[in-house]
């Protein structure tokens, strides 16, 4: 087992780093280390958590912002957000179950991994747009600070979007701001069966372009999971057959007509039925969470961001090579594939996203076949490039998180 | 004053073999020529939105393609040759001001819209092409393109990609940023690349994210895909004028506080209502000391019980006025003066600074106040435009270009207020960029160890430092800017 280093306070990260670019020991940069089995297995002598810098350090709710310590629990914000009825807007998600475990992402971990959840598509956009500053140790072993604590600032570059989505290979956050919205008072869901994943996705583009607010678009290609009821009590469930749910979020009472007017544009789809606001809410936590899924604990998952109408192509080539089982959300944008592990099946997802001119993540494989594919996909030659260029700027010795994102 | 690097001689000599090679390069085309370089036509390039700095440049090319703007961009890097990009150049920070030894690219020849997709909900569009032409391409069906700058007019996409613009509704729908699918991006070396496209989310480094508000640091942006959102059923607008600063500033901690964000949220202080009504005529109440625009989406009826809401929440606090358009004849009334301001203000004084900065909202009061006091002890005006509801704060200086003396006054006023900014725990910019204007002002908002870590990050893209040079980082600490010279002067 390596050596796992939690420092208390920003100056024990400054020295971890420190120490590890003296001495070239490379460090994996984790928060409670619940996103481990993402991309690629990273060999390190030494672990670097920022669990124990942990805590909310300004919540100002009349500004819409918050900022926390990089290690404090996702859930311990949320509650805090929740007794003043606010939230983050990009709704993150929570994996746990997806990776088998039961440990609770940091905030830090959530913002080093980009993750939004079904919220995406809304004007809100992804965690990275809602990022409004970030205080980070480089591999320099030094502080720097990007973006600051107010919603509108361009000073200088923005190393905060940078940094979402480097997986810690670029700097270690310690602490992070985000910016706020109230919480909607109420949400409800509709749900229409459709013939195949075409339809689908025409559903749910056409709810998306319509002027009701639509913040949630997903489609379920096998359906509503049983044992969700939905609909009039006793009405009939919707299993089998692919199903496009769409949600609505605002104040209560302005929910019931725009339902009725986003059911008037979508019954050319199929038969519309309602979903009450607490079946909505586990509905949209499970796609969220890509629970519905339920990849086998032996499976690879992968994560696809597509245009949307070229997701229905992507699904059937998926479906041809390995037997995909899918979860689409986003409107379509964003496609769950789960199937049996194998280089081969990783080979037909790497094809078929670049046919589609989208980009994939590989999530979760089992060890040595991470180790062994691109995680990710290729980058731009020239691209390449920059990307060594700017990951010495940041890491000179490379000792932030080796391997972690590329062989 | 600011100062800009000292010319390349050796460029400056070779000037007319560098004008040759670009014709062949950029060629004349039915819009005119493709290479400016005769001293009287590079005069309309010579400045940007910040009129008070000018500065010829070596030449002008007008690409009409991204393969033309790569060839520039390769002959000008082996030729080690400075390049300014330019959009429509409206920036008013200096951020397209020209160098007297550098290549301007103006991309206001690519203006073709190349896709439009209502199902993706996404348009991809030339750079050249202005923030309002891709709204008009898409509104035909209800669409709209959501980052609305005032300069929409005239602002190129380009440009708004590369200062991350913001806009009066950005409250709701957010800046640039989060309206952006893709781009494609040139680098100095003269290689294109597509970063993103249909999809939301990259995989891997996010380098649209990077790019986005570097302010032609790091590269060109010949094509741009954006968002498309279908617009609301209606949106109206009222105004609330109260009796004080700090009593508004209440107000929009209130209305925030009660759940509703509306679309837009707009401060204006009493030099600015009195400017704007002089102008308009929108009926701004005189003996106000603050007014809110407020703006709320929605279809009628959900207007009226948004609208009744906030005006209940503005009757805690004792207004002034109260005024709920009924119809949206009367939401363009109460829009008129404020969507005037700089022309309002422009009539008062024929020259003025428009700052920038952000601050936390709940220091909106304090700011003020101390804005007020400097305004009296430099001797100028100031009128304060507010975004209030994300805390972006435009006090438009007002000063007497003839005189350089007030102009003196004024860039150190405009300084110390930006100082304010960063003290009260914002930022010297919220949306108008750092540029030649607040390029000398970064290390009070940044640490050396700050800057240097962001200037490696653009040596990685541009390790000669050839594009847009002198911009954003003080010069002092500059990897490959020779010494400096006094070589701008305010013009009269
Ligand atoms: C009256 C007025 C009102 C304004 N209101 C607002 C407002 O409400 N919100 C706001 O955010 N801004 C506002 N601005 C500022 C300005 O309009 C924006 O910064 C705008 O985005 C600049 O676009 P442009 O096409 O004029 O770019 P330019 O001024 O030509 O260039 C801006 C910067 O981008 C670079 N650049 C331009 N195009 C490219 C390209 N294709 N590739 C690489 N680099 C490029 C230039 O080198 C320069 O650094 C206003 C300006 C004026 C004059």
């Amino acid at each position: 087992m390596a050596e796992r280093l939690c420092p208390p306070d920003e100056a024990g990260v400054i020295e971890a780093v420190r120490q590890a670019a003296a001495d070239g020991t490379p460090l994996a940069v984790e928060g409670n280390g619940s996103k481990r089995a993402m991309l690629r297995p990273v060999q390190a002598g030494r672990t670097l958590s920022t669990a124990a810098l942990s805590g909310i350090t300004l919540y100002r709710p009349a500004e819409l912002i918050l900022s926390a310590r990089a290690g404090t629990p996702l859930a311990e914000i949320e509650a805090e957000l929740e007794r003043h009825n606010q939230m983050i807007p990009a709704e993150p998600p929570d994996f746990a179950a997806l990776f088998g475990h039961a440990i609770p992402s940091t905030i830090g971990g959530m913002v080093a991994a980009n993750l939004s959840g079904p919220r995406r598509i809304g004007p809100g956009g992804a965690l990275r747009d809602q990022l409004l500053g970030i205080r980070m140790v480089t591999g320099h072993a030094e502080l720097v600070r990007s973006g600051g604590r107010v919603h509108k600032n361009v000073t200088g570059l923005d190393l905060c979007k940078l940094l979402a989505g480097s997986h810690g290979t670029l700097g270690v956050m310690t602490e992070v701001t985000l910016k706020l919205v109230p919480r909607p008072e109420g949400s409800l869901s509709l749900a229409v069966a459709v013939p195949g994943l075409e339809e689908g996705i025409a559903a749910l583009s056409a709810g998306l372009g319509s002027p009701y607010g639509v913040t949630g678009a997903a489609l379920l290609p096998s359906g509503i999971p049983s044992g969700m009821p939905i609909g009039m009590p006793g009405g009939p469930s919707l299993p089998g057959s692919p199903v496009a749910v769409l949600r609505l979020e605002d104040f209560r009472r302005f929910l019931p007509r725009r339902a009725e007017a986003l059911r008037g544009l979508l019954s050319r789809f199929g038969d519309v039925q309602l979903i009450g606001e607490e079946d909505s809410a586990g509905l949209w936590r499970q796609v969220r969470d890509a629970a519905l899924l339920e990849p086998a604990p032996d499976q690879m998952v992968w994560r696809i961001s597509v245009r949307p109408s070229r997701a229905p192509d992507l699904a059937r080539r998926l479906d041809a090579a390995f037997e995909a089982r899918l979860l689409l959300d986003w409107g379509g944008g964003l496609v769950w594939a789960t199937g049996s592990a194998s280089i081969a099946a990783h080979e037909a997802v790497v094809a078929a996203v670049a046919e589609a001119g989208g980009v994939f993540t590989l999530f979760r494989a089992p060890d040595p076949l991470r180790a062994a594919v691109p995680v990710l996909p290729a980058e731009a030659v020239a691209l390449a490039a920059i990307a060594g260029r700017v990951k010495a700027a940041l890491d000179p010795a490379g000792v932030l998180n080796p391997g972690r994102m590329r062989a | 004053m600011i100062a800009l690097p000292e010319p390349d001689a050796a460029v400056l000599a070779r000037r007319d073999v560098i004008l040759r090679d670009l014709r062949t390069l950029v060629p004349d085309g039915p819009f005119g020529p493709g290479v400016i370089g005769d001293a009287i036509r590079l005069r309309a390039y010579e400045t940007d939105g910040l009129s008070a700095y000018r500065q010829p440049p070596l030449a002008v090319v007008l690409p009409t393609s991204t393969g033309e703007v790569a060839a520039v961009l390769r002959y000008c890097h082996r030729e080690k040759i400075r390049v300014v990009p330019r959009g429509a150049g409206t920036s008013l920070s200096g951020g397209a001001l020209p160098l007297a030894d550098a290549v301007v690219i103006g991309l206001m020849r690519m203006n073709r819209i190349l896709d439009v997709d209502f199902a993706d909900r996404l348009a991809v569009v030339e750079a050249g092409v202005t923030n309002l032409g891709i709204t008009q391409a898409v509104a035909g069906e209800g669409f709209f393109y959501a980052p609305d700058p005032s300069s929409q007019l005239a602002c190129m996409i380009g440009g708004n990609v590369m200062m991350n613009s913001g806009g009066a509704h950005c409250l709701k729908y957010g800046v640039t940023a989060g309206n952006l699918l893709g781009v494609t991006f040139v680098t100095m070396e003269g290689e294109v690349v597509r970063i993103g496209g249909g999809h939301l989310d990259a995989a891997g480094y996010d380098w649209l994210g990077l790019i986005t508000g570097s302010e032609g640091q790091l590269g060109l942006v010949t094509e741009v895909t954006v968002r498309i959102l279908r617009a609301a059923e209606g949106a109206r607008a009222m105004l609330a004028a109260f009796r004080s600063n700090e009593v508004a500033g209440q107000a929009v901690d209130a209305i925030i506080g009660s759940g509703i964000i509306p679309v837009a949220l707009e401060f204006m202080d009493r030099p600015a209502i009195h400017a704007c009504e002089a102008f308009a005529n929108a009926g701004y109440p005189l003996d106000a000391e603050a007014m809110l625009i407020i703006e709320v989406e929605g279809d009628t009826a959900e207007q009226d019980d948004l609208l009744g809401s906030i005006a209940a929440i503005c009757n805690r606090f004792d207004p002034i006025s109260l005024r709920v358009a009924e119809t949206a004849e009367q939401s363009i009334a109460i829009w008129k003066g404020r969507k005037g301001a700089f022309g309002a203000v422009g009539r008062i004084s024929p020259d003025y600074l428009c700052m920038d900065g952000t601050i936390p909202t709940g220091e909106l009061p304090h700011v003020l106040k101390r804005i007020g006091e400097m305004s009296d002890s430099y001797g100028l005006k100031v009128a304060n435009i507010f975004h209030a509801g994300d805390g972006n704060l435009h006090p438009l200086i007002m000063f007497d270009a003839n005189d350089p003396e007030s102009f003196r006054k004024a860039e150190a006023f405009g300084a110390d207020i930006l100082k304010l900014c960063v003290e009260v725990g914002g930022c010297l910019t919220g949306e108008h960029g750092v540029g030649v204007e607040k390029r000398d002002l970064m290390n009070v908002q940044f640490t050396e160890t700050e800057l240097r870590q962001q200037r490696a990050i653009k040596s990685a893209f541009d390790p000669d430092w050839l594009l847009n040079p002198a911009k954003v980082f003080p010069l002092e600490g500059n990897p490959a800017l020779a010494p400096r010279i006094p070589a701008v002067v305010p013009h009269g």
